[in-house]
Parts: C-alpha cells; structure tokens; sequence
C-alpha cells in the first residue's frame, strides 16, 4: 500500500519532480461524467484550467454527457471555443445510460495515460489536482485516491443522519472487507490508464456503489494506491443524484456480491460479503434509518 | 491472498479455541459454565465494537467550513470570468 503521509504540495516542488522523473510529456485525461451541469461544468472547467495551467503539465478534459435536457452540450461548446477543443472534448452519448457506461466510453476516447475521475457538482475541487499529481509522482502508484476521513480532509455540508449512513458503512465494509482504503465511497481518483480499464471491465454493480468496488478490487488485484486528503464540499448548485440511496446500494452490493459468488465460483469471489446480506436486508426495509 | 481464507483463517482459529476450550478437563468449574456462550459474547464484542466505531467517528467527524466560503469565491471569480468571455450559462 502507498504510504498515507502527505507533506504538502508546492508548485516549484511539482515542476522540479516531474523534470527529475523525467514525466513531461505526461498526459493527464480528465473524466467528467454530466448531466444537467450547465453552470457547474464551466465553473468546474474554470477552475481546471487555473490550476492546471500554473503546472507544468499536459491535460484534457473529457465531458461525457448525457444527453441532458438542460443543455449541458452547449455549455460545453462554449467552453472549448475559449479554451480550445484539444483541450476540451465534448464525447455525448445518446441517452442516460448511468456512470459505470460513461467511464467506459470516456476511456475509448482519452488519449492519456493517467485518468483522473471527478464529479462534475464542484464537491471535487480542481486545486488538490496537483496533490494527486504529486503523490502518483512521488509513490509512482497506480491508482490515487482521495480521501475525506484523514489529516487535511473533511466534508461540508452533510447532516447528522448523512454522517451517520456514511460512517456506518465505512466500518461495515472496513469490518469485512478490510480494503487498505480509507474512504471508499470517495469518487475523486487519479488512475493509470490500464489498471482503470481492467477495473472498469471487472466491475458489476451500477451507480454510485461502482466507486467502491472499483477501490474493493483494486486492493484485491494488489495495485498499489495511495490517498491524499481532499475536502469535500456537497454540491452548490443543482440537485444531488445520489442522495441518501447510496449507503443502501452500497451495502446491497456487498450482500449481491455473496450470491454472485455462490453462482459463479465459490472462491473467486469472495465468500467474506456474506454477514452483510441479512444486514442489506434490514437496511432495505428502513430499519435502522 | 484471497479475503475469503483470511476471513475463515481468523474465524476458523477463533473455533478451533472455542472447541478446544469445551473439550479440555483442566477448567474450574466457574469457567466451565461460561465457555459454552463464548461466541455470544464474541458477537455482542463485534456489536459493541462496531457501534463504538460508528459513534467515534461521529464524535470526530472533519468538516470544513472554511472551504464553502472558499469555494464560494472561487465561483465568484470564475463567474466574472466566463460573463467576461460571454459563456452563457442561465438555465435555457
């Protein structure tokens, strides 16, 4: 596991490691999965190219949008006439096909080879971009993940019953799961191309629980992953997709898992989720929220 | 290794002293009367651990208030920017 200490990042700092690594010319592909973001996604690209462009760094920003009904597309067309569109590339899909498909389809058209994943609400702030950068330098992992739950990190914006979901599952899964991770929920990620080709084609589950398991199997196939710390602020402006649905999902999966691995082959996927499924049930029916 | 023979190796140990516990003659008799609910109490610790968990992370919980107003300036700033450039960003 890449080591959890983090000391800080300057800029000059940055540029000088990526010269003695030898990393220009480094790609950086930037995922952002869309839908109905028309104010968000210029905000949100505002802010990438400020902080990315006092870098020594290559990048593009890839929109991924669903065909939504607000006209994010547009937006994004704006975008790429002030920034250029070998910066940013709009690729749309047709209709709302979920988040699991939209990685899949933003891969096939990223020319980088690092990926960084972000959500497009501004709860991802584009200013720890160079911690994450930094940290993949410094540790040369596979996968960067930030994390909410250690020094320098913290959430705004979350009542009490939101704390109390989100904690509840992470020592639900760290119980059983044991995942070297700590926080798995989290969504803002830099991965190395392959490992997040080999992850996206490996995983099962739709929706936000996908992010998890992706950091789950991760661990599993032994890439190394290191965590910086990242704030969380929950999104400004727009309504939230996800909501309190997501700690069901995510503990609906790990029971899931259980049966698929009884289907398929008995150790190969995991035995180990199957305390959660009584547990899931519970959840299901509201019985403990 | 895989989770699942690391999940049944702690487990399976966990058994295996339990049963040799039940079988072995040596015990006092007050100790005896106790090892048959042994992984009763083991499940009530796991409870009480995963409760306590859960309420200590609530306990330290991070927030970051600071960062709204932060972000809200940047916002701010980028919306000066993108009028400045005539981004047209209004709900149509």
């Amino acid at each position: 596991m890449g080591s959890r200490l983090w000391t800080g990042s300057s800029e000059t700092g940055l540029a000088q490691m990526a010269k003695d690594s030898n990393s220009k010319g480094r790609l950086y592909s930037i995922l952002v999965p869309t839908y109905n973001e028309r104010l968000n996604i210029a905000l949100l690209c505002y802010l990438l190219f400020k902080t990315l462009n006092d870098l020594d760094v290559d990048f593009e920003v890839i929109v991924v949008d669903d065909a939504s009904p607000d006209n994010t597309q547009d937006v994004v067309r704006q975008l790429q006439r002030v920034y250029g569109e070998d910066k940013i590339l709009l690729r749309p899909r047709v209709a709302k096909l979920g988040l699991g498909t939209a990685y899949v389809h933003g891969l096939k058209h990223a020319s980088g080879d690092y990926i960084v994943i972000m959500d497009a609400d501004l709860s991802h702030h584009p200013k720890y971009l160079p911690s994450f950068i930094r940290k993949q330098l410094e540790t040369d992992a596979d996968i960067v993940t930030g994390t909410r739950y250690l020094e320098g990190g913290g959430v705004h914006g979350w009542d009490l019953r939101r704390k109390l979901t989100s904690r509840g599952a992470n020592v639900l899964a760290h119980t059983l799961l044991w995942p070297h991770v700590s926080d798995l929920t989290g969504s803002y990620r830099l991965y190395r191309k392959p490992v997040l080709e080999e992850l996206v084609k490996a995983c099962v589950s739709k929706g936000y629980v996908f992010q998890m398991e992706m950091i789950v199997r991760a661990t599993r196939k032994g890439y190394t992953i290191a965590e910086v710390p990242i704030t969380f602020v929950d999104r400004v402006y727009g309504t939230s997709k996800l909501g309190a649905q997501r700690t069901c999902d995510q503990v609906r999966w790990t029971g899931n898992s259980f049966i698929a691995s009884l289907e398929k082959s008995f150790f190969e996927h995991g035995l180990h989720w199957w305390p959660v499924l009584s547990l899931s049930s519970h959840l299901e029916r509201g019985n403990f929220f | 290794m895989k989770q699942v023979f690391k999940f049944f190796g702690v487990v399976g140990t966990l058994v295996a002293l339990w049963i040799a516990l039940l079988l072995s003659t040596e015990l006092s008799p007050a100790v005896r009367l106790v090892v048959p609910y042994l992984p009763v109490y083991a499940l009530v610790a796991l409870g009480c651990y995963g409760l306590g968990m859960v309420g200590y992370g609530l306990m330290v919980f991070p927030t970051c208030p600071e960062e709204a107003v932060l972000l809200q300036k940047d916002i701010d700033e980028a919306k000066a920017f993108l009028k400045q450039k005539g981004v047209y960003v209004a709900t149509q």
